[in-house]
This record gives C-alpha cells, structure tokens and sequence, in this order.
C-alpha cells in the first residue's frame, strides 16, 4: 500500500501515512506465523512528510492545516476515513487463519453467508461471499469452534471490521460430515439411495467404461485386472479430472458422454486414493445425481476404504479401490471356457434325447400303439382344458389332434410360408395318422382371391 | 452378437430342448442355432491382449473409440 500525497488523483482514501501520525495502528495480536508476518505487513510508522517541515519550517502552520484531518477546517469526510481504514486493514493482514466459535450464523438470500466468530470477550463479523464460499462444504453451525481462513477488511457503509472467510473447517469433520448429511438427505428424498434401485451387473460384459482421469492409477489398475482376468473384455477410458474446482463438471460431462454414446456393458468411475479434499468430487450432489441416472449399470470406486462417499451410496455396486471394482466387473475367462464347455454338452445331450424320443415315437405308432398313444394324448388334452390350461395346444402332436397338419417338403423341411412353393413341387402331408404325398398346384399368399385376374392385378 | 447375449440364447435353448413333445424338425433347427451360438462366444475368447481405448466425442456428437496407448 502505498500512501496518496495530497494533491495527487482525487481519492476517497486518505494517505496512510498522514493518518499513522496522530495514531499509530497498535500491531495485531501475533499468535500464529501468518500473524507475525501480517505484523511485519504493517506499514512503518510516522512517516511524517519531513521533507516538506524542513525545507518550510515557517510555514508550520500552513502545513498542519493542509494535512486532513489535522484541524477542523481540514477534516475528513467518513467515508475516506472508513475507506482508508479499509486500505489500511486489507493492507496490513495477510489472509489468515483464525479460530473461533461461531455465532448468529444467517444465509442470506443472496447466497452470501453472514455469522460471528466469537472467543473470551471478543467478537469478529464475518461474511463468506457467495462466489468465495465454493471450498466451504457446508454452512457452520452456531456453537461449532470452526477455524475460518480470510481476510481482514472494513466494510464502509457499516463502518464495521469485517472478516471476509473464503475457507473453513470444523473440529471433527464437521462440515464435512454435514455436507454429506445434507448432500444424503436431498439424494434420500429423491428415492435415489433405494436399495431397490441398484441393478444387477453385466454377468459377460464386453466393454468397460472408466470414468477418471488418463494419468492415474485407477485405470492402469483396472486395465491390469482385466488384462488378468479376461482379456477379451475391452476397457475404453472416458478421461475427466478428478480433483479440483473442475472435478464435479467434468465427471458429470463423462457421465453424460457414457449415456449418450450407450455402447458399453458397464461403467467404473473413480480414482485412486488421495486426501479428502481430493476425493471431494465424488461427494458432489451432481456428480451423484448423474451417476444415479446412467442407463449403463456403475460401480463406484473412490480409492478410500473407510469412508462412503456419496457417489458409493448411488452407484449400483460400490468397490473400495478400481482394481476392486475391475475384479467385480470381469469374470475370469477360464470360467467362461467352462461354461461353454458345459453348455456344449448340455446342447448334445439333450439333441440325442430328442432325436431318440421321436425315434420311440415312431416307433409307438408303427407298432399298433397308436390308438393308445391317441386315446393318451385326447384324455391330456381334455384335462388340461377342463383346468383351463390350453398351453399344450401349442405342442405339435396336439395340434394334429385337432384336425391340423404339418406341411414338409420332400427333404423334411416344415413350410411354413407360401413362398417358394412352385407349382409342381411335391410336398407331404403330415396327419394324426399318417403321411400323404402331394403335389403343389397353385401358392398364393394371404389376402389375395384365387382368380386369376385378381392375382394379375396384386401387388408384388 | 455379446457372449452375454449368447449365453443367455444358449441358456433358452437348452430350456426348449428339453421339453420332451419338441418335435424333431424344431429340435434339430434349436440344436444348430446353438452350435452358432457356441461357435460366436468361443470367438469372445480367444482375444489374448486387453485393449486399451479412449471414448471421444466429435463436434458433431459422434462418438468413436480409439486405441489409447502410451
């Protein structure tokens, strides 16, 4: 800060140094280090204009009057002395720490916060602005003993002190702990912590989405576990920061990106561990509430294995570390060979079932045990329709029954279409009892008449 | 075709299979497709290298994935 000589650019501001002759600021309390160096801060003191007393010792007088303030004909108006005490406070403190309890803590409608650090006999107005106020996790309580980080300034119009707090913290995590509070509260109310909401993870997904930043362990973790476990299963990053101002923006536009793109089985989001405040992000009600609409199944995995995080309360399935999470999400392949292996076996074993079943079927028929086998099938059917179950009249050989027949052609193919049946193409008839031979005359398809102009006249 | 979508046909299939009025034709016909469906997932294995890509997004909105390797 630098003192205004008189006659210089008009300003509401009085020099300091004119102000520190008739009263010397008293050097603040110098406790904590930043203290000392905002003592140090402090301008040096007289600074009388000697100059100016030397050169014109006569004029003594002229000079006193023409300092204002120094006389009733030269006193200052309120607002620069409150301004210049502004200049002189802002100047004379660095940013600092300071403890305390707070008080009379009051939001305002513009978003600016309003409060009272208090301590013994002494009290200090605060304000957080709303713009300042973003590293601040939550609104203090009264009675929380908080230490506050701002700056020491003078608001004119009040002609208060004012502390102007960019940063806060509470004994045990207390504003952490009731950002979360609140942050879960909100979530809680929109249904989107119910239990019931979390779906199932891809059993064999195929592609991997991983939400965090390039340069990270997680997705160097993940990629590990699956390189691993199965390396058919395709990780593909969506890069977004993961800490910092940025972080909640930007995951939020990965996690977008995922939902419109779609074309992906499963999504991690995450990152290594890191201090608190790192993690921070994934604590953010957007980013959260994003998470909870992805139409892609999630895991979260926020390198910290105590606490929860808000993103771990939403997503689907919540994996203390990525390499965690990748271990949940990828199955391993040799299982997988496995159970192809087994589903090979079931599929031939149950196709030799069948192909014998008809084989005795065929049999039974040919055998003169046809009648009974007949008798058989009407005394089920009648029995299933008294019970009202008419499923089985579904099933090929109840169909029979009931007066239908199944078309094939001479090499044992069903027809189920008219197309591709020519005029002259020998077919069979198969019926409850037997199997005719019979020859294609004419095919024509559903809707249309079988005269001939009418067929002429169809549409292709 | 994904595994996951194979396996859950294969898991259909043998479901039908084993409905004992099945008749042959559709039987036969079930069988084959199962083969198929085998045939693709085995495919699913035999990748022996994890691949690494990056989603990126176009101006216009159109996403491609591309090989991330450093």
């Amino acid at each position: 800060m630098t003192a205004r000589r008189r006659g210089g650019p008009p300003s509401q501001s009085l020099g300091a140094l004119e102000l520190f002759e008739s009263e010397p600021a008293p050097p603040p309390g110098a406790e904590s280090r930043s203290a000392s160096r905002a003592a140090r801060a402090v301008p040096p003191p007289p600074a009388r204009d000697t100059r100016e007393v030397r050169e014109a010792p006569r004029r003594a007088v002229y000079v006193e009057e023409s300092i204002p303030g120094a006389t009733p004909g030269s006193a200052v108006s309120v607002m620069a002395l409150t301004a210049t005490a502004r200049d002189v406070l802002e100047g004379a403190f660095m940013p600092l720490w300071v403890r305390g309890e707070v008080s009379d803590f009051k939001a305002h409608r513009n978003g600016h916060w309003y409060f009272c650090l208090r301590g013994e006999d002494a009290q200090l107005k605060c304000v957080a602005w709303s713009r300042e106020r973003r590293r601040i996790p939550a609104p203090p309580d009264d009675g929380m003993q908080v230490v506050a980080l701002g700056r020491l300034t003078v608001y004119p119009a009040r002609g208060e002190m004012q502390f102007s707090v960019t940063r806060m913290e509470a004994e045990g995590d207390g504003l952490w702990r009731k950002a979360l509070e609140l942050t879960r509260a909100r979530l809680q109310a929109d249904g989107l912590l119910d239990p019931a909401r979390k779906r199932m993870l891809p059993r064999y997904p195929r592609r991997i989405a991983v939400i965090t930043s390039r340069d990270g362990a997680a997705l160097r973790d993940v990629y590990a576990v699956a390189q691993r476990r199965c390396p058919s299963v395709e990780v593909v990053l969506v890069p977004a920061a993961v800490q910092g101002d940025s972080a909640p923006e930007s995951l939020c536009f990965a996690l977008d990106q995922v939902a419109r793109w779609g074309d992906v089985d499963l999504v991690i989001i995450g990152r290594g561990g890191g201090a608190r405040e790192d993690l921070w992000a994934f604590n953010d009600e957007r980013v959260a509430r994003a998470l909870a609409t992805c139409p892609v199944p999630t895991i979260s995995a926020v390198g910290h294995e105590i606490d929860m995080s808000i993103c771990d309360l939403v997503a689907d399935l919540r994996a203390p570390t990525p390499s965690a999470a990748a271990e949940a999400a990828v199955p391993v392949q040799s299982e997988l060979r496995e159970r192809l292996r087994m589903s090979a076996e079931t599929l031939s074993a149950l196709a030799a079932e069948r192909v014998a079943s008809a084989r005795n079927r065929a049999a039974e028929y040919s055998s003169g045990l046809a009648r009974d086998a007949a008798r058989r099938v009407e005394r089920r059917r009648l029995d299933l329709e008294s019970s009202g179950r008419r499923l089985h009249a579904l099933s090929p050989l109840a169909t029979l029954d009931r007066g239908y027949a199944i078309l094939r052609t001479v090499e044992g193919r069903t027809v189920r279409s008219v197309n591709g049946l020519e005029p002259g193409t020998h077919v069979e008839v198969v019926l409850r009892d037997g199997t005719a031979a019979a020859t294609v005359d004419r095919a024509l398809p559903n809707g249309e008449s079988t005269s001939p102009r009418a067929v002429a006249g169809a549409a292709p | 075709m994904t595994f996951e979508a194979s396996m859950a046909r294969l898991e259909a299939i043998a479901s039908r299979l084993e409905d004992d009025e099945l008749d042959l034709d559709t039987a036969l016909a079930l069988f084959e497709e199962g083969v198929a469906e085998l045939r693709a997932a085995s495919a699913f294995l035999t990748q022996a290298e994890t691949r690494l890509k990056q989603l990126n997004e176009a101006a216009d909105g159109v996403f491609r994935i591309d090989d991330l390797r450093d």
